[in-house]
């Protein structure tokens, strides 16, 4: 009986190892060949470990590219980006999930109905409205057209329909005006949610490339992403010096997930199942 | 007594209002500023001979839009990405599903497997194309290396217009997997337990309760997968145009999306990329609205 409750599967195990391998072994390659010398990527047979373990090709990536403003860049703008628009967010989806306003349908399918649009498609004139504007080159113009806040209130706004209103009532038995009951009661309960869309928002703001390619023409203002596109040019396809650049960009994200992966997961599954 | 509450509620209701009108203004300048004025200017930007090297915005009536379904490179746009998607949704949503229903039993290392399958999700995706632009080289490239070592013949990954696209699919495979995995997993997982207890009950054997309770069950999440899968596809940007910066020998990994940003950034044709990309915007429509009419029939547990 116990063996039916707890099946082995050898062959299952020794499969999901195969695969899990094949997943990380372009990590380890990255991380071996970025200590690797220009003859050792030459080398055949193909030089597995490196001959040395020198920083050089890390060095030269700081030589090459300003890699830590790049870094710096997409920190903050994911930072801010991510704050500006989670409060827009939580804002909007308490006032309709628990306000009564006039158009408030109409207003809602007008939120929804955004997120048919692709990028590519509204992209095209939001470059001609921040070079008229002025923000080509500028953070303001990063930061205000990455502020897409419809996803991240609907996610919001799910949530805040199942704090029950007797809680918002109570609050405002004693007392409490709405902004009030958002703060103190709504926001300390959602902590979860907020952290998920959070997270959501966070990744996509690090990862985003359309809007960054298109806006920023000086070097100073690139983002990680961008900077590393042009790195493949700018280093003559010197691939240590890639490995390099890219462990720095790919290593603190895998680190930040390894502890953090339940989170991931969850903002996966909520995030992806109920749009 | 009757009065003052009649008052009361007045109240309530402007004061409802007002924070209403507060707390929802911001979220409507973003979605004017960001969706609705550029919704309407690409309209009109369509029809006119917007570009970016002249000053001319003259009316043009529907010559975008014949420019673009009369162009050849349009069309070969359309193709490969009709080609990467379907490719890449068989692939994908196979080995995704495959993968999941292996994680859902309970074998050790568990924790490690779904790790190991999720992390190229999490990371930049310009980063991580970075080592597999070293594995396409066809000189110094591990991959050839391997081929040669199975007496296999040396291929031209991405610099050859036979695999170039390809080639981009395969590393979009391994970027994606981990994705599709977890919503596999977690629609494998809100089955309930006592769905299942109740056909071992009936004498159904495992083989049987998974080919006639799971995979039943788990058809909603799939159909929704696959229709994502496609929306997403149509979209792709971002791994063709680190891979391939120049869309590739003989443009073969020339897809909707980079020919639509050509159009408009690289040559400045700013009223013909807006014709394409409202092409593009039609045709993921019509899928997203056959995915909600088919979405319709979604099982609950509840």
């Amino acid at each position: 009986m116990s063996k039916h409750l707890r099946p082995r599967y050898p062959f299952t195990t020794i499969f999901l190892f195969f695969s899990a391998a094949l997943m990380i072994f372009p990590f380890v390659w990255m991380l071996l060949s970025a200590f690797k010398t220009p003859a050792d990527v030459y080398n055949y047979p193909p030089k597995w470990i490196p001959s040395s373990f020198k920083f050089t090709n890390f060095a030269e990536v700081f030589k090459k590219i300003p890699f830590v403003r790049f870094y710096a860049n997409s920190i903050c703008l994911s930072v801010v980006e991510t704050v500006l628009q989670i409060w827009i967010s939580a804002m909007g989806a308490f006032a309709f999930a628990k306000l009564d306003f006039p158009l408030k349908k109409k207003l809602f399918a007008f939120m929804q109905s955004s997120l048919f649009v692709p990028e590519i498609v509204t992209v095209i004139p939001l470059f001609l409205l921040a070079a008229v504007a002025g923000l080509v080159d500028t953070y303001a113009g990063l930061i205000v057209a990455e502020l897409n806040c419809a996803f991240t209130t609907l996610l919001l706004f799910s949530f805040f329909q199942t704090i029950p209103n007797e809680l918002v009532d109570a609050a405002k038995v004693d007392g409490c005006g709405y902004f009030r009951v958002f703060l103190k009661i709504v926001l300390p309960n959602s902590k979860t949610a907020i952290g998920t869309a959070s997270l959501f928002a966070f990744l996509t703001h690090w990862r985003s490339y359309m809007w960054p390619l298109i806006i920023t023409n000086n070097v100073k203002m690139r983002t990680l992403p961008i900077g590393l596109k042009y790195l493949v040019t700018e280093t003559n396809s010197e691939y240590q010096v890639l490995m390099a650049a890219s462990l720095m960009a790919i290593v603190p994200v895998l680190v930040v997930y390894m502890f953090m992966e339940k989170e991931f997961v969850q903002s996966i599954t909520l995030t992806g199942l109920k749009t | 007594m009757k009065h003052n509450q009649a008052t009361k509620v007045y109240d309530l209701k402007k004061e409802q209002r007002r924070a209403a009108a507060v707390m929802v203004t911001p979220l409507l300048i973003t979605l004017v500023l960001l969706f609705l004025l550029p919704v309407v200017l690409v309209l009109i930007m369509s029809f006119t001979n917007w570009s970016m090297t002249t000053t001319s915005r003259a009316y043009v009536g529907f010559r975008n839009f014949l420019f673009v379904l009369n162009d050849g490179r349009f069309w070969k746009a359309f193709g490969n990405t009709l080609f990467y998607t379907g490719i890449k949704l068989v692939v994908d949503t196979g080995l995704a599903l495959f993968i999941a229903i292996l994680l859902d039993r309970k074998i050790r290392f568990r924790r490690f497997f779904r790790i190991a399958h999720f992390a190229p999700v999490v990371v930049p995706i310009t980063a991580s194309s970075l080592i597999w632009l070293w594995f396409y080289d066809p000189g110094i490239g591990p991959l050839n290396q391997l081929l040669n070592l199975l007496g296999l013949p040396s291929l031209q990954w991405l610099y050859s217009e036979k695999t170039a696209l390809l080639s981009v699919i395969l590393f979009s495979v391994w970027k994606g997997l981990g994705y599709n995995v977890i919503l596999f997993l977690a629609g494998l997982q809100s089955i309930p337990e006592s769905y299942l207890e109740a056909a071992r009950i009936d004498g159904a054997n495992e083989r049987q309760v998974f080919r006639k309770v799971k995979l039943p069950l788990l058809a909603p999440v799939t159909s929704f997968i696959v229709m994502m899968g496609i929306i997403n596809c149509f979209k792709v940007f971002t791994e063709v145009d680190v891979m391939t910066p120049n869309h590739g020998p003989l443009e073969s990994t020339l897809l909707l999306v980079t020919y639509i940003y050509d159009q408009s950034f690289t040559r400045g044709k700013m009223g013909r990329g807006a014709a394409a990309a409202i092409v593009l915007f039609l045709v993921i429509f019509a899928f997203t609205m056959l995915q909600r009419i088919l979405g319709r029939k979604e099982v609950s547990f509840e």
